[in-house]
């Protein structure tokens, strides 16, 4: 299928599928798109599928069309949805942001901010990543500090100050209590936080160069097993049980991966974005062990594809 | 100005920089006219969306220069791109108008609809409007109309209906040659005359100002001001009925009196009349210096000129200007491009297609581009790194070195550092995590410290560092051994900063007590610290008592234990 391409007045960082009750057995129709390096930022909210009619093999003809959108204070750095309702925005003003969308999707409005989450003493600092498992947020920033949060709580639950002397640039819930990081010296970072000491549980790195990591995602059923990317474009996927090797090393892009995702309910398929402009679907060949992965090219021509990197 | 067509139009210019040389012309013809339809395609998608919002002021300004911009780019594309031969020229030119005069159908349509047609007070405007286009057929089926409900004039009407039917239209895809076209034209508008002459639409005004108007009476046409409204469609109404197989090379003397004869003495022609001018004169090079000036858009002129110049219809104008122009144009858009806060990364490619000054002007411009987030910093020193751009890719690094470590952000200063091979700032990490050191009496960021792995090497200082605190650990460890002779390659090595002897002497003395530290190595460490003159004369005098004293017991231990 080929994709479509809609031209927009503003440059998208992430984008992001509503998630929608299991029970339904549909796919998803609704995102959200979070802008950057626009005077005026915002969060939208899109719908494919609505107003068009999608044809037997359940493809959409019809563009995107925008229901709804928000004013966004900085640049969206991520965008995560909490829940159906709510989408949790992490800004480059250091800024956690909390949506509410309506339920019939004709209004976005912001519900809550914990306004300088991330800083230096004099200025404020981009949060770089948020994650969520309802009802609890955990964002990172430049700033290095790791912080939890309740969604219905003013008061911040945690904050791991200085836990990181370089840039957090991604997070991942690994357990209900545990977190994982990526740095910008290259390291993964475990916290747990039923401890009481502000250090990590585990630290892993690649031995060899210390290339910064942009991207973290755990695979769905399995715990320990984790992909990550980074500046270099190299997919690896660790097994963080079994320290400071990866078992799969993968020269996936020639520039920066800027996010890695395993499909939620078929794992054995990967998606890694970059800014070397391509989307990339990967697949495992032997089974469980993930020790194999073939790339699937993308069918798109190679001068649609625009500058910024788009995420699955 | 809007966004979507910012991104649009940079998609299609860069696909046209990737046509191929040695493409036959042929095919890159119909390939350039295909670009300069999506150009047009971006301006109209723009021009919707604006009206969309129509009732601003400032809007409908904007608006009416879009439509300028689509109008002579479409001539140009007529003219120059498709580059018409006679016959299809006119057709062309008519394709021309007929697009940029769409309030015939609007008009048409309303009068259709109507109970009575034939009574509409625009009825007779609608038929004229048709025929001024070229729309025979339309204006056949609009008169149809009124011929059906007076019978006694329905011969007259009938009549008219046979001349327009006949009117001969060439036909560039089938078999008649221009000059059968041209026999046959001749024919049809003496038939024309005739009825005239014979005084047959005598009976009715309307059919007789039309019956002069298919004859090419210019007199007439030209009282059809209103429904023609400017002096393009007159000249292009003029040509279809008095010389439809007009050549390119005659077109501006047309061109020119028409002009003159609609605008008559006391109007001047406007900067957008002198621009089609221009362009009916074949003089590209006036037509983009009068849009630069009056239109006051750069992405009109870039792409347009850009375009041209791939046509290869740039350098039979002006040889040694030629090319020069195009680049001249496209880094002022660029340039333009390049102090909006998120089009920057659009100009890039362009800078790329300017071979004498684009690299020149990119590394000047992408200095300047706010690096707010590190993301941003990465996007752009990426771009940096993909041109070689080492000098840019070090500036900005150390841009953002510098700002961590303001900011205490030791690990992401060194970073920066790595990335950009920096040994220099590598260095001042280093002397100041050894400064905290020295300060605090603990290593700081020692998760970094810890983890330096292969990045030690950059630079002396920072090797140092490494190794330093590697001896710390391995102190806190009990492993006095190892730490002694780490701290003696430390010594050896002569990486040890001046200012740290001192420290490194501190740390040193504890470790001379220790047993298990050989007499090779206590010799060894003694004899660096004795030669040095800086030391402090009281720390001197315990280490030479503590050398003293491990010397002795070493002495015994070796005589009694076999070592």
């Amino acid at each position: 299928m080929d994709p479509i391409a809609k031209y927009i007045s503003q440059k998208i960082s992430k984008t992001r599928w509503r998630p929608i009750s299991p029970a339904l057995l549909q796919q998803p129709e609704v995102f959200a798109t979070g802008s950057w390096d626009n005077e005026n930022n915002s969060v939208s909210i899109w719908s494919v599928g609505e107003h068009g009619v999608s044809n037997t093999d359940g493809e959409f003809d019809e563009e995107p069309q925008l229901l709804c959108a928000s004013q966004h204070d900085g640049d969206v750095m991520d965008l995560q949805f909490l829940d159906q309702d709510r989408l949790v925005s992490a800004s480059s003003s250091g800024a956690v942001m909390i949506f509410k969308l309506q339920p019939d999707c004709q209004a976005l409005s912001l519900a809550h901010v914990w306004e300088r989450a991330h800083r230096y003493s004099c200025d404020n600092t981009p949060c770089t990543a948020v994650v969520c498992r309802s009802p609890e947020l955990v964002s990172v920033g430049e700033d290095g500090r790791v912080t939890l949060y309740k969604a219905d709580q003013t008061e911040v639950v945690r904050v791991i100050e200085n836990a990181d002397s370089s840039t957090i640039h991604a997070v991942t819930f690994l357990r209900t209590t545990e977190v994982l990081t990526v740095n910008s010296i290259g390291q993964l970072k475990m916290w747990d936080f039923r401890q009481q000491s502000d250090s990590p549980a585990q630290i892993l790195s690649l031995t060899g160069d210390r290339v910064p990591l942009h991207c973290v995602d755990k695979h769905p059923n399995q715990q320990h097993i984790v992909a990550t990317g980074g500046q270099d474009g190299m997919l690896c996927i660790w097994d963080v049980r079994q320290g400071n090797t990866p078992f799969s090393l993968i020269e996936a892009h020639s520039a920066e991966m800027w996010e890695v995702h395993f499909h939620p309910s078929n794992p054995s398929h990967l998606f890694t974005c970059s800014e070397d402009g391509s989307l990339l679907h990967w697949e495992t060949t032997s089974g469980s062990d993930m020790s194999t992965l073939l790339q699937i090219p993308v069918a798109a021509q190679p001068d649609t594809v625009c500058q910024q990197p788009r995420c699955a | 100005r809007s966004f979507p067509e910012r991104s649009e139009s940079h998609l299609i210019f860069v696909g046209l920089q990737k046509i191929k040389e040695d493409v036959p012309s042929k095919n890159k013809k119909s390939q350039f006219v295909s670009i300069s339809k999506n150009y047009r395609s971006v301006i109209r998608a723009c021009m919707e969306e604006l009206q969309q919002n129509a009732g601003k002021r400032h809007m409908t300004h904007i608006v009416s220069i879009l439509l300028a911009i689509e109008l002579i780019w479409n001539l140009c594309e007529v003219l120059f791109i498709d580059a018409a031969p006679a016959g299809s020229l006119l057709l062309h030119l008519l394709d021309w108008v007929r697009l940029h005069k769409s309030d015939v159908d609007a008009r048409a349509r309303e009068v259709l609809q109507s109970d009575s047609p034939a009574h509409h007070q625009s009825y007779w405007d609608v038929v004229i409007s048709l025929v001024l286009q070229g729309r025979v057929d339309e204006a056949r089926q609009v008169l149809s109309k009124q011929a059906s409900l007076r019978a006694e004039s329905s011969s007259v009407f009938k009549r008219m209906d046979v001349l327009l039917h006949t009117m001969p239209i060439f036909n560039p895809t089938g078999t008649q040659t221009l000059t059968e076209f041209d026999v046959k034209w001749r024919h049809w508008h003496e038939e024309c005359d005739r009825c005239l002459q014979d005084n047959t639409f005598a009976s009715n005004r309307h059919l007789e100002t039309i019956c002069k108007i298919l004859v090419g009476d210019e007199d007439t046409i030209l009282e059809q001001k209103e429904l023609l409204s400017t002096w393009y469609h007159f000249l292009v109404t003029r040509l279809l009925f008095t010389h439809p197989t007009i050549k390119p090379p005659d077109l501006h003397y047309y061109a020119q009196s028409s002009m003159s004869m609609f605008l008559g003495l006391r109007a001047s022609p406007e900067p957008l009349d002198i621009i089609l001018l221009s362009a009916f004169e074949f003089d590209l090079h006036q037509v983009i210096k009068d849009c630069s000036i009056a239109l006051n858009n750069w992405w009109f002129v870039a792409h347009l000129t850009d375009l041209l110049d791939h046509c290869k219809l740039l350098q039979s104008h002006n040889l040694h200007f030629g090319s020069n122009l195009r680049e001249f144009l496209v880094l002022e858009y660029a340039s333009g491009l390049f102090t909006h806060h998120s089009l920057w990364q659009l100009a890039v490619d362009y800078f790329d297609h300017c071979p004498e000054f684009g690299r020149v002007y990119l590394e000047l411009q992408i200095e300047r581009v706010p690096l707010d987030t590190e993301r941003k910093a990465i996007k752009v020193l990426r771009i940096c790194e993909d041109r070689q751009m080492s000098e840019q890719v070090r500036s900005i690094c150390k841009i953002m070195a510098k700002r961590a470590l303001r900011n205490n952000r030791l690990g992401s200063a060194l970073s920066w550092s790595i990335r950009a091979k920096d040994a220099a700032f590598a260095t001042l990490i280093s002397e100041r995590f050894l400064q905290d050191y020295c300060n605090k009496g603990s290593f700081t960021d020692l998760d970094l410290l810890d983890n330096l792995g292969p990045a030690m090497l950059l630079s002396d200082r920072l090797t140092f560092l490494g190794k330093y605190r590697e001896f710390h650990r391995l102190y806190g460890e009990n492993r006095f051994s190892e730490a002694a002779k780490l701290l003696l390659s430390l010594m050896t090595a002569k990486i040890a900063p001046r200012s740290l002897w001192m420290t490194l002497l501190t740390d040193a003395l504890p470790l001379l007590e220790q047993k298990e530290v050989k007499t090779q190595t206590t010799h060894a460490l003694q004899s660096h610290f004795t030669l040095d003159e800086d030391i402090e004369s009281t720390k001197t005098e315990l280490l030479r008592l503590a050398l003293a004293r491990n010397l002795a017991m070493a002495i015994v231990k070796e005589g009694t234990i076999e070592t």
